[in-house]
């Protein structure tokens, strides 16, 4: 793994001229590495980590079980491909068990998930079964806890 | 109150100076703004699954004192991971004792094995408590220099030339807090040859050792002879961020452990009990956390090291601990002076090397345990503040 991935995966926010500092290499360089990440799709964008309770409490987030029918050529790429490319999907995982693709589906309301897994979803051709679970509160998004804010530290500010 | 109430207070005790550290800190609380470069510590938390050991101890009601020697559970986790970290082997039963962190451990050892006026030989620059320990066990601290020429490891020829008649005991502590500090493996050898053919015995304070940047780390316990003569103190705070849980341990000879045992039963009892059942997680448990947090601190030194060095400030590289040390001889200012205005000027505090001892003077003690972002605002002030002092000279 690049110096610059390692660097972005601790997760502090910094600029390219910082990042450049930490590791000891030119603006240019990390803009280079940034591009190349990027080129090869190791990087796939640059989306914040947004509170769900507090950033998006018009969004209403569902998980769906979806069973489908493998293809002779191909298996289940085609129609996993076909279900990711609907831009309620925020993503989509083959997975292992008693169904195959696993969906993460947003929306406005209720209503619109529900829509889109009615019309849309289970309309697809190939597309078996689906079962939709809505999610109701976030604790933890992408490693940072929601509901045990980081209280003052008791850590003295010089110690031996 | 009563100022004559100083009379109480025994000789030795009220000869010892206040720990530099502390009258530094007592500026810094006041500027809560300031970004502090002083933190000795880690600045992670202790990862959660530790941190959940304890927790789930404290819900299954354990609250009781435990063995004085520790948990026998915790004396075999000891036991494995020295086995594997250090190629050290010690008997649970007898040859481990479990303490309030290294500090404790480091006070029992002492008291346990000096007579009053027997002398201890030490390297500083060092931790702030290594010569006032000895004091307090009534003997005779003796100093022996390390130089940024040596990138602060300890030189066998001043090991010999320090010693004296009525020295019983060698201090050691690589990677040497404030300092970075390392020795490799021959100088350590041949110190270890000179123990033996003085009959020294040796302490060894290995706190730091996980977080070695270069090289393997070496204990001077597992070189010839050595195993019946040192006693190896390591803890938990550094390498597993566990500063706050207080734990640490000692392993050596078993005559050695049952003599620092009667005192630590006497004015101890044990060691907490939670802190011991997560101690027991993160030995078992705990080396991926180690290691993720290793590389953040490598790649930090290297920066800090750099932007020293950058700044005109010259820095050699530690190769452990998560300390730099800065010589800011060339800004012709003393430590103190320096480290003031830097705190009044630019709001940064780091500490004098004045506060580990005569030998830290025109050095500064520098954390790297802080954020990126942090460490780069705090870099860029000092450059700035030591430019200015520069044009201010020109």
């Amino acid at each position: 793994m690049s110096s610059v991935l390692q660097l972005l995966l601790e997760g502090e926010r910094l600029n390219t001229a910082q990042m450049a500092q930490v590791l000891g290499l030119s603006e240019n360089d990390v803009a280079t590495e940034l591009e190349r990440l990027e080129h090869d799709h190791v990087l796939l964008g640059w989306r914040p980590v947004l509170n769900p309770e507090r950033a998006q409490e018009n969004i209403v987030r569902a998980v769906i079980e979806v069973k489908i029918s493998p293809e002779r050529d191909g298996g289940f790429d085609r129609l996993a491909t076909r279900i990711s490319r609907f831009d309620s999907v925020e993503s989509c995982y083959l997975m292992s068990g008693s169904y195959d693709l696993l969906v993460i589906a947003t929306g406005c309301d209720l209503r619109e998930v529900a829509s889109f897994v009615s019309e849309r979803l289970a309309s697809v051709e190939g597309v078996l079964s689906t079962a939709t679970h809505f999610m109701l509160r976030a604790y933890k998004e992408q490693g940072h806890l929601l509901l045990s804010p980081a209280e003052g530290s008791d850590r003295p500010a010089v110690s031996a | 109150m009563d100022t004559n109430s100083q009379r109480f207070v025994a000789n030795h005790v009220r000869g010892l100076p206040r720990s530099g550290i502390r009258d530094f800190f007592a500026i810094v609380a006041a500027m809560p703004q300031a970004i502090s470069l002083g933190i000795g510590e880690p600045d992670f938390v202790t990862p959660w699954h530790i941190r959940e050991a304890a927790i789930f101890a404290l819900e299954k009601g354990k609250t009781s004192y435990t063995d004085n020697m520790g948990l026998i559970r915790l004396r075999r986790e000891i036991n494995t991971y020295v086995e594997n970290t250090f190629e050290l082997s010690y008997h649970p039963d007898n040859q481990i004792l479990v303490a309030v962190g290294v500090s404790e451990a480091l006070d029992i050892a002492l008291r346990a094995v000096l007579n009053p006026g027997d002398k201890v030989l030490y390297h500083q620059p060092c931790y702030v408590s290594y010569s006032p320990s000895i004091v307090l066990a009534h003997a005779e601290p003796i100093a022996i220099s390390t130089s940024a020429h040596d990138q602060f490891g300890i030189n066998p020829e001043d090991v010999e030339a320090a010693w004296q008649p009525g020295c019983k005991v060698l201090l050691l502590n690589f990677p040497t807090n404030p300092t970075g500090g390392v020795t490799e493996r021959a100088k350590l050898e041949r110190i270890a040859r000179f123990a033996v053919a003085k009959d020294l015995l040796v302490i060894s304070d290995e706190i730091y050792s996980e977080l070695t940047f270069e090289g393997e780390h070496t204990s001077i316990a597992t070189l010839p002879g050595m195993a019946e003569r040192t006693i190896f103190l390591h803890g938990f705070s550094k390498a597993f961020a566990m500063t706050g849980f207080r734990i640490g341990y000692a392993c050596g000879p078993a005559p050695l452990i049952e003599a620092m045992m009667k005192i630590h039963q006497y004015s101890m009892l044990c060691a907490p009990i939670l802190s011991q059942e997560a101690a027991i997680e993160a030995l078992k448990h705990g080396r991926t956390a180690v290691a993720e947090m290793k590389q953040q601190y490598h790649r930090r030194r290297d920066f800090i090291v750099r932007r020293f060095n950058q700044a005109g400030l010259s820095c050699h590289l530690p190769k452990g601990s998560f300390y730099a040390f800065p010589s800011i001889q060339s800004t012709g200012m003393d430590s103190m002076e320096f480290c003031q205005g830097l705190l009044q000027t630019e709001s940064v505090a780091v500490v004098p090397g004045t506060a580990f001892g005569p030998g830290g003077a025109g050095f500064v003690r520098a954390s790297f345990s802080t954020a990126y972002e942090r460490l780069i605002e705090a870099t860029d002030r000092i450059e700035r503040y030591v430019d200015t002092i520069r044009k201010q000279h020109d």
